[in-house]
């Protein structure tokens, strides 16, 4: 068969390797390898994969035919929500974050790739007006990561070892989050105490929290909104606690609230965390989340952060801008095991796209949506409780909502199972992360939402229960 | 021989503002889905519905632009980043910067608007091309067993292992007594930072001055009873392949520990030597290295972890299994570490890799190793032209090599960052220099993967010639440098001055008062 070059592979152009080996002086490859490694750990035969596609035109029609067997919210009427969200993306959000410079960079320097550090930084500056804080970095993973960072920083920043979280956090997010912390047998780790939520609220049990809080406790880390949607409206309260106890506060938020919601910084928050994908980033089956952290400009707490924080400076003409990392020698590219947990290849992209939508919606489209999401989402729980045997939990909330259908004598798996055959993908069902709250479906209502789609849900509903 | 030469180059110069000086106030970027009256009725009053101590008072200080003016901020941004397929990137070693084809980013955008937890039924498609990835591609490529795709970059794979590591000597009633991990100078810094976060102390070995990597002797006299098992890099960021890797397993498995293979550096070498015929039991890869996904800025990434059928109940939960012809998420698996991520990892990376393996299939992809390799021998050969470098450690090197610009500084005053500052005005993206600590003096590491072409690499080591030539000339061209590029030398005394550094607009405007 004539040997075709690959289009990804410039030098697989015979007669170019061949010239190429004649410089190097080697036969062919295989000499080279056995040069470098051991006979026997060579592998000496063709690997055993399916047959390429090296045309395009194959190769689209090959995965779009997998993936095209994928419903997708865009498609499906989706009340799905609990850590990842569906939200308005704005355009330009997409056409910023498939440019080719921003898309394909990676680890230039500060002058070759200005623009990125640059759009680093004013993701930064962004965020930080949106929580009231006046230092963040380049976000990490996700929000369960971002928490486990914040404890961390919590924990070196008092010297103790014990964190309290509320019992009403995502399991999954806190399934991250003890990761962080450790296993009991190891010397650093750090112990986590669950602080019981009032049910009728879905709000933190402060006499549980006056309970908990010891000198030993480095932090309580509380959420707003929690995962099951609540507004805590006692923030100031567990902060005088905290602060009490000699403990920091960590709040984790889900930042599209803060248009409307009081910043953390107003109600005694030391350390801000959350999750940026409501911000401009699409769901993509859970790859589009990112954690932030944040937090007021003092020496301690920047010494404490794991992640590239990015700082404005000048240049030697007047008026230029730079951009480069600050107090680099706390990460781990420069301390190795003795920095401050780990950075690596994290979710810069997603940071920039935030960027860009945070600049689109500005003030009034940060309020806009916030108020938006609270219309809707109570208009939701309002209809659908309405429904007999339907209730919707917690009165203060924002976007998410338990709804349970104990009263109707059904499991939350037999209706979503219905709603799906009428095209509709429900809420996600949390009877067994959380069981006190009987048969509940955590139902997440945004401003994509319209009138018409919550009827239909409602309606569907009703005719399912009846 | 001939060495073309060099061209001009300037890069874009549009002076451009922050963000937060360019707003107006009253202009929107866009207007939100609207609300229907009914709703409004129906409510109330927004504010009504949130707590009055929890309201918001004062609106945040974001910029005010309309949607012209917003795009042609973040374009200028773009345009002042030189990015990796603008020119050519081959200087960006332990990176791969290879071609991110762009037919899978149509692919990759198709799983846009899924949401993580809809039914099984309705992501099928999805969980295939995952299963798919591992079970037949990822699988043929190491060897290893089970695979997950919940940790979301290279580092996050290393921090899984150590993980997983942990529940392992937990299971087995040592976890107390196994409190070391064992790593190389000269793998990723994650293969220390890690297993350091994850509650090891870290003992790192140092290479022998000769092979240019840690001793089987200095092996043995560190591994105990305290060991819980190794994190290493091979080739190691040198570019050189450990040759006793396999009897280094044999030595941590006889004293009862675990061994991570980290394949950040896998590149040149798929298809040729696998992670499990050298007797690994965990390893990561880095899907945005290898297997061509955008780097992104720094991410989102994907760090896929590999082990064997041994370990495979401690995978983080779920799992993707197939049964028949159907996939699920497996999440009962009462051993598992639980989690390392929310959800399930960065899939949309993992479409990506998966396009990028079926373009190639087994030739192709041991083509991509091969010519990689190749580049690395013909860079190797070319770099013999260019005054003031030198190469540490005898013997071949497989992706990439660490280079050293000692003599050059000693000779004329410049090192790394003097060229790296100049090698910019010729159109070169900046090249990277190394980890630290700096074992190798003036360290530089290019990585020319398969997506180079000769010439490219031709062109490439004329730059780098040029600049060395300028530094032994006059070297303030390069002290002064970067002479075309969108700014001038920075001020770089505020990145570790509290009183002058400023992370944000606000701390910015706050001390420049």
């Amino acid at each position: 068969m004539e040997k075709k070059s690959h289009p990804y592979i410039p030098n697989s152009v015979p007669e170019v390797k061949a010239e190429m080996l004649r410089v190097i002086g080697a036969a062919n490859a295989e000499a080279l390898y056995a040069d470098m490694i051991p006979d026997h750990l060579l592998l000496k035969r063709r690997m055993n994969l399916p047959e390429p596609f090296p045309a395009e035109h194959d190769l689209r029609k090959h995965v779009a035919g997998i993936l095209n067997k994928n419903s997708t919210c865009d498609d499906t009427l989706s009340f799905l929500g609990g850590g990842c969200w569906n939200h308005f993306v704005p355009q330009v959000c997409d056409e910023i974050a498939h440019r080719s410079e921003f898309l394909t960079a990676y680890s230039g320097g500060y002058y070759s790739d200005l623009g990125r550090f640059q759009a680093n930084w004013e993701f930064q500056s962004l965020i930080c007006e949106l929580v009231g804080m006046e230092v963040s970095g380049i976000p990490t993973y996700d929000w369960g990561s971002a928490a486990g960072n914040a404890v961390r920083m919590a924990s070196r920043l008092t010297r103790r070892n014990e964190i309290l979280v509320p019992a009403h956090m995502s399991p999954a997010r806190l399934s991250v989050l003890t990761n962080f912390c450790n296993p009991t047998e190891m010397p650093g780790a750090l112990k986590i105490n669950k602080v019981a939520y009032n049910q009728e609220t879905g709000t933190l049990d402060l006499k549980d929290l006056r309970m908990k809080i010891t000198g030993k406790s480095a932090c309580v880390y509380f959420e707003n909104p929690g995962y099951l949607g609540a507004i805590e409206d006692q923030g100031d309260e567990i902060a005088d606690l905290a602060h009490k106890a000699g403990a920091e506060v960590v709040v984790g938020v889900d930042p599209i609230s803060l248009g409307v919601l009081a910043p953390p910084s107003e109600y005694g928050a030391d350390i801000v965390c959350g999750e940026v994908q409501p911000l401009g980033v699409h769901m993509t089956a859970g790859g589009g989340l990112a954690g932030f952290i944040a937090s007021r400009d003092e020496e301690r707490y920047v010494a404490e952060y794991p992640l590239r924080l990015i700082s404005i400076t000048n240049t030697i003409v007047e008026g230029e801008y730079a951009f480069g990392q600050a107090k680099y020698e706390r990460t781990s590219y420069m301390s190795r095991e003795k920095a401050k947990d780990w950075v690596g290849t994290t979710t810069a992209l997603h940071g920039i796209i935030a960027a860009v939508y945070m600049s689109l919606l500005g003030p009034e489209g940060m309020k806009d949506v916030g108020e938006a999401i609270l219309h809707k989402s109570h208009y939701a729980a309002e209809k659908l409780a309405e429904i007999k045997g339907v209730e919707a939990r917690f009165p203060g909330f924002f976007k998410e909502f338990p709804l349970n259908v104990d009263a109707a004598g059904k499991k939350v798996r037999y209706v979503n199972k219905a709603l799906l055959k009428r095209g509709i993908f429900g809420g996600k069902d949390i009877s067994r992360e959380f069981p006190e709250l009987g048969q509940s479906a955590l139902t997440c209502i945004t401003e994509v939402h319209s009138k018409a789609d919550i009827d239909r849900f409602a309606a569907e509903l009703e005719a399912i229960l009846r | 021989m001939t060495q073309p030469r060099v061209r001009p180059y300037h890069a874009p110069v549009w002076s451009e503002r922050l963000i937060h000086e360019l707003g107006r106030g009253g202009e929107r970027g866009v207007i939100l889905p609207a609300v229907e009256e009914e709703i409004k009725k129906a409510v109330g009053k927004p504010e009504a519905l949130v707590p009055k101590k929890m309201r918001r008072r004062e609106k945040p200080d974001l910029p005010e632009l309309s949607q012209p003016q917003a795009l042609r901020h973040w374009l200028r941004l773009s345009q002042m980043t030189l990015g990796m397929e603008m020119g050519i990137d081959l200087g960006v070693g332990t990176c791969t910067m290879k071609y991110s084809p762009k037919v899978n980013e149509e692919l990759a955008d198709m799983i846009a608007g899924v949401h993580p937890d809809q039914p099984e039924e309705t992501i099928q498609g999805l969980l295939e091309v995952a299963w798919r990835f591992a079970n037949v591609y990822l699988h043929e490529i190491s060897g290893m067993d089970a695979f997950t795709f919940q940790p979301p970059g290279g580092s996050a794979g290393a921090f899984n292992d150590a993980a997983m590591m942990r529940k392992y000597h937990q299971l087995n009633g040592e976890l107390e007594q196994r409190d070391e991990i064992i790593t190389t100078i000269f793998s990723h810094p994650c293969d220390a930072a890690c297993p350091a976060t994850a509650g090891f102390k870290v003992v790192t070995l140092y290479p022998d001055e000769e092979t240019g990597y840690p001793s089987v002797e200095a092996l043995k006299a560190a591994v105990s009873k305290r060991t819980a098992g190794i994190f290493v890099t091979n080739p190691e960021d040198t570019g050189i392949f450990n040759e006793h890797i396999d009897e280094w397993t044999k030595i941590v498995h006889e004293v009862g520990g675990l061994c991570v293979y980290d394949q950040a550096n896998l590149n040149s070498v798929m298809g040729v030597t696998r992670a499990r015929d050298a007797g690994f039991d965990m390893s990561f890869f880095n899907l945005h290295k290898t297997f061509s996904s955008p780097h992104g800025s720094s991410g989102p990434g994907s760090g896929a972890v590999g082990v064997t059928e041994e370990l495979e109940e401690l995978l983080p939960i779920p799992v993707i299994v197939k049964t028949g012809d159907r996939y699920h998420l497996d999440y009962d698996r009462p051993k598992s570490i639980g989690r390392v991520r929310d959800f399930l990892g960065n899939l949309q990376v993992v479409v990506r890799a998966y396009a990028w393996a079926a373009a190639l299939g087994a030739d192709g992809l041991r083509e991509a190793a091969e010519v990689s390799m190749i580049n690395n021998q013909y860079l190797s050969e070319k770099m013999k032209s260019v005054p003031g470098v030198t190469k540490p450690y005898g013997g071949k090197r497989l992706d990439q090599v660490r280079w050293s610009l000692e003599k050059l500084k000693k000779d004329t005053g410049c090192g790394i960052n003097e060229v790296n500052r100049r090698v910019i005005d010729y159109g070169i993206q900046s090249y990277f220099t190394s980890h630290h600590p700096w074992i190798v003096p003036e360290p530089f590491t290019p990585e020319p993967c398969e997506t180079y072409r000769k010439a490219d690499i031709d062109y490439w080591v004329a730059v780098l010639r040029r600049v060395c030539e300028e530094a032994y000339e006059d070297p303030e061209i390069l002290k002064k440098a970067p002479h075309n590029s969108s700014i001038h030398v920075a001020n770089t005394a505020p990145f570790d001055d509290p009183d002058r550094w400023g992370m944000s607009w606000r701390a910015y405007r706050r001390k420049m008062k």
